[in-house]
């Protein structure tokens, strides 16, 4: 009864702007493993994207000001939650960079950082979540995107909670920490380099026997998706929330929505 | 060193196209940092040693005059002349001078990342004296005439086979029955080349991992024995080492050194490592007569207190390139200078300017592999992500890239022009893709399009449909 007085926590589901315009499915998804949690979920209308592109290209001052707004939108909220470890890891750790010198800002942008979450690691670590009412038929192998693993200490949680998914089995790539060769602008400013990592990943990737391939960021996926599918692979590409909701309804990623 | 980092692209593609480079990477990228990652199980205070090796470096830089000034006066006790030399062309004349003073014919080196960087070789056989690399990796390369490709292991990208083919064209009094096929025989014919060029040296010139200020020591790592006898045959031994790599004790000393090779190679510890001080003493057997150690700024102590200060911290164990997909990609000679990798990304622009190395910042995903090995815990992503500012904020011709970069931003940070923009967009393109589920080509995204499909949208915005009370 006690756990009935805790109100549930409000969180501001942060979309990211790849799965915004890309792959609502993985939006849906993520609302949906949130409720289930046990949280009020709010989408706000006024948010795009979290500023990486230009905080990357050294473009601070375009960072700061969508920063500013993203503070905005989303401090009123217990937690904010991005299905991404990158755009989450923007928020959690490069923020606080940003306005590190800014008295008015750099206290908002601490306490945003300090509740903004990577969708697996807050359902394990935060709502404590060790079941799954979910079922996926095949093998799927989980490629850690690096600022998830790196930046977010994501590792251990998506595969606590694949393995609550009943009907699957996880085979495990040797290089499943190696960078795909996204890096946002980097794979279109450097397409041979890029084009070289993404290969020695869907290589890896291949190796396992894997039918379904997961991970936590739509970057790396729609990348891996991108060269699997290249060289004529029919090895299919998920965002993990898709699968720990059990919406798979939609085709996977650069799959037809027709049958043609 | 002439630097060819302008090219990077090009150097980098040509990289790419080679077999029998990428066949040497990935046993480079599968060996190190397997071997790293088993020497650092094996010791379970290897996370604090890092820490503890971060903070003596740290203190270092932050007392750097007193530490330099501690150890030119050990120097001079034990009998030995220190030169403190601002830039790369007056470290090559006073080496050249020393040599000179000393009548040298012939200087033998062991491994030196500085003598690369100040490019001494060139300077010394321009003036008529002959350097000889003993190092087994750079005398390979010497011979071919080629720059190191990685800071440790500097012939990494080459095979057997084409080590065996220099020497043949090199040591031409080889026998042509002679087999070269084994790297067992390889190491036994540099050996005996080697060996004369050892006794006859009148000077040897050698780097320093380390200065060690309470004693006026320098710290020699090898894994050939090469150093000890570049130092301990000739009359003359004159260390090259930049400012950064003094350490306050002996004791600190050891703690980098149990850091350093399992860092570098997964090694408890390099096979040789070798304390000198000082020239020879009258009651010791062997050793130099003469002792000096030229010490090089090149543009370290500008670095102090900036942006980079951190980057001074490195040991150049090497672990950065190990574990970086970008260097496993394009090796080290496509970064076109003598450092590369993640610490050469940092350190090139540092030392040769921006408008020469304006690629290496950009050229990384900033995947964090590389302070995640670090063994001094540099945080070589954001310093990439200094030089991207830096580079954004003083070059400002207006290029395609960042009038698409700044109008995007606009956009982004105004939400509801945002939608209104990208939903006629995603509309089209998600209609577009609809049979296929993905694109081969599409105008202005040709770098995706090169080596990947591009999935399509689905179709709408996942936050005009979850607002519109859409749910699956």
């Amino acid at each position: 009864m006690s756990e009935n007085l805790i109100p549930a926590p409000s969180v501001g589901l942060f979309a990211t702007c790849l799965v915004d315009l890309t792959r609502p499915s993985v939006g849906f998804a993520t609302a949906k493993l949130l409720e289930d949690a046990g949280c009020r979920v709010t989408v706000p209308g006024a948010q795009s994207c979290c500023g990486q592109p230009a905080y990357n290209s050294g473009d601070n001052a375009d960072a700061r000001t969508i920063a500013e707004k993203v503070i905005k939108v989303f401090e009123g909220f217990d937690y904010v939650v991005a299905p991404s470890g990158s755009c989450a890891g923007m928020i959690r750790h490069h923020y606080p960079v940003l306005f590190e010198t800014d008295p008015e800002w750099s206290d908002r942008a601490r306490t945003l950082a300090d509740k903004t979450f990577e969708l697996t690691s807050f359902l394990v670590d935060v709502m404590k979540i060790d079941t799954l009412a979910a079922d996926y038929d095949g093998v799927v192998t989980y490629h850690d995107s690096c600022s998830g693993l790196r930046e977010m200490g994501v590792q251990e949680q998506p595969r606590k909670l694949l393995s609550q998914v009943s009907g699957m089995a996880l085979k495990e790539g040797a290089e499943r920490e190696v960078c795909c060769g996204f890096g946002g602008l980097f794979c279109v400013k450097y397409p041979d380099i890029s084009g070289q990592m993404v290969d020695a990943k869907v290589d890896d990737i291949l190796a396992t026997g894997a039918d379904t391939v997961l991970a936590g960021d739509l970057g790396c996926l729609m990348n891996i998706a991108g060269r699997l599918q290249r060289r004529g692979s029919e090895v299919c590409v998920r965002h993990i929330a898709e699968v720990l909701a059990n919406m798979t309804s939609a085709p996977p990623l650069g799959e037809p929505q027709e049958k043609p | 060193m002439e630097s060819t980092t302008g090219n990077f692209k090009q150097n980098a593609s040509k990289a790419l196209a080679d077999d029998k480079l990428k066949a040497a990477l990935e046993k480079l990228s599968e060996g190190f940092p397997a071997k790293r990652r088993e020497a650092a199980a094996r010791l379970p205070e290897f996370e604090a040693l890092r820490d503890q090796a971060r903070d003596i470096k740290t203190h270092v830089l932050a007392n750097l005059d007193f530490y330099l000034e501690q150890f030119e006066a050990r120097v001079i006790e034990a009998g030995g002349t220190v030169h403190w030399c601002r830039t790369a062309a007056e470290a090559r004349s006073t080496i050249l001078r020393i040599s000179r003073n000393a009548g040298a014919k012939t200087v033998t080196k062991s491994k030196s990342m500085i003598s690369e960087e100040i490019a001494i070789n060139d300077h010394l056989e321009h003036h008529g004296i002959q350097p000889v690399e003993t190092d087994l990796g750079e005398y390979i390369i010497q011979l071919r005439h080629e720059p190191p490709s990685h800071i440790i292991a500097p012939a990494i990208h080459l095979s057997k086979e084409q080590v065996a083919e220099t020497f043949r064209k090199n040591h031409t009094h080889l026998a042509p029955e002679r087999s070269l096929k084994e790297p067992r025989a390889l190491l036994e014919e540099a050996r005996d080349e080697l060996r004369q060029k050892f006794l006859s040296a009148d000077v040897g010139l050698t780097g320093a991992n380390m200065l060690i200020a309470e004693t006026g020591s320098i710290v020699l790592v090898t894994n050939e024995g090469n150093a000890d006898l570049t130092y301990s045959l000739p009359n003359t031994h004159i260390v090259i080492a930049s400012l950064e790599k003094i350490v306050p004790t002996l004791e600190d000393a050891t703690t980098l050194l149990r850091v350093l090779a399992r860092s570098a190679t997964g090694q408890d510890i390099s096979v040789y490592t070798t304390f000198c001080t000082g020239p020879k003493r009258p009651d010791d057997l062997d050793g130099p007569e003469d002792f000096h150690v030229v010490l090089l700024d090149n543009g370290r102590s500008k670095m102090l207190g900036g942006e980079f200060h951190d980057m001074l911290r490195c040991i150049r164990c090497g672990a950065c390139l190990n574990h970086c997909p970008v260097y496993k990609a394009i090796g080290g000679h496509a970064y076109g200078w003598v450092y590369s990798g993640p610490m050469g990304a940092v350190l090139i622009p540092n030392l040769i300017g921006m408008d020469e190395a304006k690629h290496l910042p950009n050229a990384s995903t900033l995947c964090g592999k590389c302070e995640n090995v670090c063994p001094v815990r540099i945080p070589l992503p954001r310093m990439l992500r200094s030089w991207r500012k830096q580079q954004f904020e003083t070059d400002k011709r207006s290029t395609i890239g960042r009038k698409t970069l700044r109008a995007w931003a606009f956009m982004a940070a105004r939400p509801w022009l945002y939608r209104l923009g990208v939903a006629p967009v995603i509309t089209v393109l998600a209609a577009l893709g609809r049979k296929r589920g993905r694109f081969r080509r599409l105008p202005l995204v040709g770098g995706w399009t090169q080596n990947r499909d591009l999935p399509a949208p689905q179709g709408g915005t996942f936050v005009a449909r979850w607002n519109r009370g859409e749910r699956p």
